[in-house]
């Protein structure tokens, strides 16, 4: 693509500006104009009350022991009632409330519902900081989209955020999903318990599960010595690590699902029979009519596309008279490959603006 | 030693252990041992690449380079949601234990942490892929000229596809009997023609070059032959 | 995405006049007038809510009958492996799979290879899990178990030691505890696993180490995003015994899921992929007309400039 940087014209920019001022106004419009605005975020809310319980012990478990179960359940669990369940004197009920996120047009409807008495529905309420969001989900969304006019601050900004938020995210993903169970849970399990993950396992193995746990944790510290300015070949060793586990999973997995099960699927009869055929085939009962013609069309196609394909990748031999000829059928089998996948790539990006947009019009703009 | 065998060791250790586990189950536990050190250091390089991301951008705004600015947005966006996260700021404690601090849930909309993927991280990310559908269309006017034989056939097929996937395939062709002699000429018919015959066996061997490839590349890794990675200082 | 050039005809105007002119100064066109158009094309449409009919085709159908022949009541692991980028062309897949599985009645065990699918996962579970099926109890009948790091490793180390990956669900609930999995330690307890799935790590990882240590053991059904099928094709049906192609499989399926388990609110939950094929109606035949446009103008700046190449 050789196109030349330039700044639009006058009459195209004047253009581009009068969009953008009719885009302007229709927003005001739709905004402050219209009955039902625009925006809405609305939360289903559920309160949740907890209270702590001991659990009774059965007559057969001996008597009560130091360490009895402690749990927190609701308060109308039916096993206080029955007995099986006490609570605990001097431990304060806890309660809060759980909000999940509505559309808003689902929320129309259970609110009329709820009003018209059905208590069955759930409790559905306006939310403020929730529309907020939508709103900043908007101005972040056409930030991103303004890059398509040209490369501005409003960009700048979306794409500043998107790099910060989504380096966090990731970190935090990993520390609470991965590091505090799976290497912490080893290092420190009574930590680990009492702060973030009460119901970890107990190790049958705790001491050589710290020591197995230590490794990583050393490899990880070597890891992030790459951030310091000196001794960079101390990030060596966990990255030597890192590159062995890989080679090993691909090595074997790699000749497996994709050197030998795809030579074995290429190697198919070339004849191909209609399935209902197909069980009683002998060479006496030979009939064209049991031939599925588009089925064995097929069969030989793969197996000459495989074949001619690989040739041409192969480029030990020089691409000459019969390899030459094969090679470039191969070709022409990687256009075609190609441009089915250039098609089935169009219509994965078209879906992808298409959710974009519903959002704008559904969530934000509220006409969809 | 430190720098050059001991690395090689590791490796070669680490990936044998793997391989050898493939084929006798008496050392499955070894393996297992490897995968997981593998996944936590895989959480470790996140903690790095955010590392990474906070020099970068701590040094542009110290030495006030140009965009620092934006340098300082990106700062202050990812220390409030690392903030956010690792306190659980906002986050519905556990039903199970409500008294453990932060046994509770971080991600629902109502933590901020939840908040800011709904309406910051998830719109973000969703749209910076949609910009590609823009892209893609000018390409497409610019890029695909039907010069020669080879372009024709990535043309035409392209166009195959781009009607079939739609009503346009059943709209244009949708009149020939699915029984008839032509009903291969239906663009459904030429779909599942192009995809499970012609473009699986491109990639088929494609999929089986790469995997010789990989296979070779690691072995040579495993063995100690590719020695490439010990200059990556 | 850094290229921010563009240009307008009216620098290089050529000499030429009329319409062969005019076609040949389409070459330099400026590509924002594109890119309105293609707003245009997918917003239009939406906004019309332009509805197709669709005609499921044979991987839709493989993928569907993959997940009502195993028994009832069966265990089956959905892996989340894609973020809010792909949800447009996943989230319907995601949907229809689930509602689908749990009409059947199977348990569901949730996991994500993406750090951002554990947030796709719970907004499936809210939005159709709950929603259509307030039956299930967690813990019983399905289990969140959220995300790990690792990529392929942690499909490996699960064909051996789910409990060592996983000793906790999302909750924080032993995995020893909680029912559904009490006595899993391997992927091959499972009756099918499918895996929504937009890249690396994915579905082809799935094929390579999970399928691959047990290939008798479970039936591998995949969605995957339309960028990333071309790998996937070659696993098909063999290794893949489904695959969901892009938003076009996702409709169908959608189709065949709702066809035959109509539920009877928030049918827009279960529409969201056909919802989508009207813009790609439209979108793909601008395209279409876009490389047609672009070849003769080609043809025409040829002829301007007085003879071919």
């Amino acid at each position: 693509m050789s196109v030349t940087m330039n700044t639009p014209t006058s009459g195209n920019r004047l253009l581009w500006i009068s969009l953008m001022v009719f885009g302007m106004v229709g927003l005001s419009l739709n905004a402050f104009a219209r009955k039902d605005g625009m925006a809405h975020g609305y939360v289903e809310v559920k309160e949740v009350e907890r209270v702590q319980v001991t659990v009774v012990q059965s007559a057969g478990a001996g008597a009560a022991s130091a360490d009895a179960e402690l749990k927190w359940v609701a308060p109308t669990d039916p096993k206080i009632a029955s007995g099986e369940y006490t609570r605990v004197a001097g431990v304060a009920p806890r309660a809060w409330t759980v909000e999940s996120l509505v559309p808003a047009k689902e929320a129309a409807m259970m609110m009329t519902a709820r009003d018209a008495g059905d208590l069955t529905v759930e409790r559905v309420e306006p939310s403020a900081i929730n529309t907020f969001g939508i709103w900043i989900a908007a101005f972040l969304t056409l930030g991103i989209f303004s890059f398509l006019y040209r490369d501005n601050p409003w960009y700048k900004v979306a794409e500043s955020v998107l790099i910060g938020v989504s380096a966090a995210y990731w970190m935090i993903n990993a520390f609470w999903s991965t590091l505090v169970p799976n290497l912490f849970g080893a290092l420190a399990p009574t930590l680990v318990r009492a702060v973030a993950s009460p119901d970890l396992p107990v190790s049958s193995s705790p001491n050589s599960d710290f020591w197995l746990a230590v490794v990583p944790l050393i490899l990880g510290f070597m890891l992030l010595w790459r951030l310091a300015p000196k001794g960079g070949w101390i990030s060596i060793w966990p990255i030597a690590f890192i590159i062995g586990t890989t080679a090993g999973l691909k090595l074997v997995s790699g000749i497996e699902a994709d050197l030998m099960a795809q030579a074995v699927a290429t190697m198919q009869p070339l004849v191909v029979l209609n399935p209902a055929d197909s069980a009683t085939a002998t060479a006496s009962s030979f009939s064209f009519s049991a031939i599925s013609f588009w089925g064995s069309i097929g069969s030989v196609v793969s197996v000459v596309g495989v074949l001619s394909v690989l040739t041409y990748f192969f480029f030990s031999l020089e691409h000459k008279g019969a390899v030459g000829k094969t090679a470039r059928v191969g070709v022409w089998f990687l256009m075609i490959t190609f441009g089915s996948a250039f098609g089935l790539t169009v219509m994965g990006r078209i879906t992808l603006l298409a959710q974009r947009f519903e959002f704008l019009f559904t969530d934000w703009l509220n006409i969809g | 030693m430190l720098k050059r065998t001991i690395p090689i060791l590791i490796l070669a250790t680490s990936g044998a252990i793997l391989v050898v586990a493939y084929f006798s189950p008496f050392t499955t536990n070894w393996s297992e041992v490897v995968l997981m050190w593998f996944n936590i250091l895989a959480a470790v390089a996140y903690v790095l690449g955010a590392g990474n991301l906070l020099a970068v951008n701590l040094e542009k705004v110290s030495s006030r380079r140009a965009g620092w600015a934006y340098a300082l947005i990106t700062l202050v966006a990812f220390a409030s949601m690392l903030t956010f996260g690792l306190f659980k700021i906002g986050g519905v404690p556990s039903e199970a234990h409500p008294d453990v601090p932060y046994a509770g849930d971080y991600e629902s909309t109502q933590s901020a942490f939840g908040w800011v993927y709904e309406y910051m991280l998830s719109p973000l990310t969703a749209t910076m892929f949609a910009l590609l559908a823009f892209y893609v269309a000018s390409a497409a006017f610019r890029a695909f000229r039907a010069k020669n034989l080879e372009s024709i056939l990535l043309l035409g097929t392209a166009f195959i596809i781009l009607l079939a996937q739609t009503a346009a395939g059943m709209f244009l062709t949708g009149w020939i009997p699915a029984d008839s002699v032509f009903a291969f000429l239906r663009f459904d018919s030429l779909r599942i023609a192009i995809t499970e015959y012609i473009q699986t066996a491109g990639m088929r061997a494609i999929t089986i070059g790469i995997a010789i490839g990989i296979a070779a590349t690691s072995l040579r890794l495993i063995l100690g032959v590719d020695r490439s990675y010990l200059s990556k200082q | 995405m850094t290229n921010t050039s563009h240009s307008n005809h009216s620098s290089n105007a050529t000499q030429s006049s009329g319409i062969r002119g005019f076609l040949a100064g389409l070459s330099s066109l400026d590509r924002r007038w594109i890119f309105l158009g293609v707003a245009l094309a997918v917003g239009i449409p939406i906004l019309l809510k332009l509805s197709l009919p669709e005609v499921p085709g044979p991987m839709a159908r493989a993928t569907f009958n993959a997940i009502e022949k195993i028994p009832s009541g069966s265990r089956v692991l959905l892996a989340f492996d894609y973020d809010p980028a792909s949800q447009g062309e996943l989230q319907p897949m995601a949907n229809a799979l689930v509602h689908h599985c749990a009409s059947r009645g199977h348990n569901i065990v949730f996991m994500a290879l993406w750090p951002l699918g554990k947030q796709l996962a719970d907004k499936t579970i809210k939005d159709v899990l709950k929603e259509f099926h307030p039956e299930y109890v967690e813990g019983t009948n399905y289990v969140q178990l959220g995300f790990k790091t690792g990529n392929e490793g942690v499909i490996k180390l699960m064909t051996t030691a789910i409990t060592e990956q996983y000793p906790n669900d999302a909750s924080g609930a032993a995995l020893t505890d909680i029912p559904l999995m009490s006595g899993v330690n391997k992927l091959s307890e499972f009756k099918l696993i499918g895996t929504i799935s937009a890249g690396y790590p994915g579905a082809k990882e799935w094929v390579q180490y999970a399928d691959g240590a047990s290939p008798e053991a479970f039936t591998l059904v995949a969605g995957s995003t339309g960028v990333q099928v071309s790998q996937l094709l070659p696993y098909y049906p063999k290794q893949l015994e489904g695959l969901l192609v892009a938003v076009k499989g996702a409709a169908e399926y959608e189709m065949l899921v709702t066809e035959k388990y109509p539920v009877a609110r928030h049918q827009g939950r279960l529409e969201e992929g056909r919802r989508r094929m009207g813009p790609q109606l439209v979108a793909h035949l601008l395209v279409i007309g876009l490389i047609v446009l672009g070849n003769v103008a080609m043809i025409a700046a040829r002829g301007a400039k007085g003879g071919a190449r």
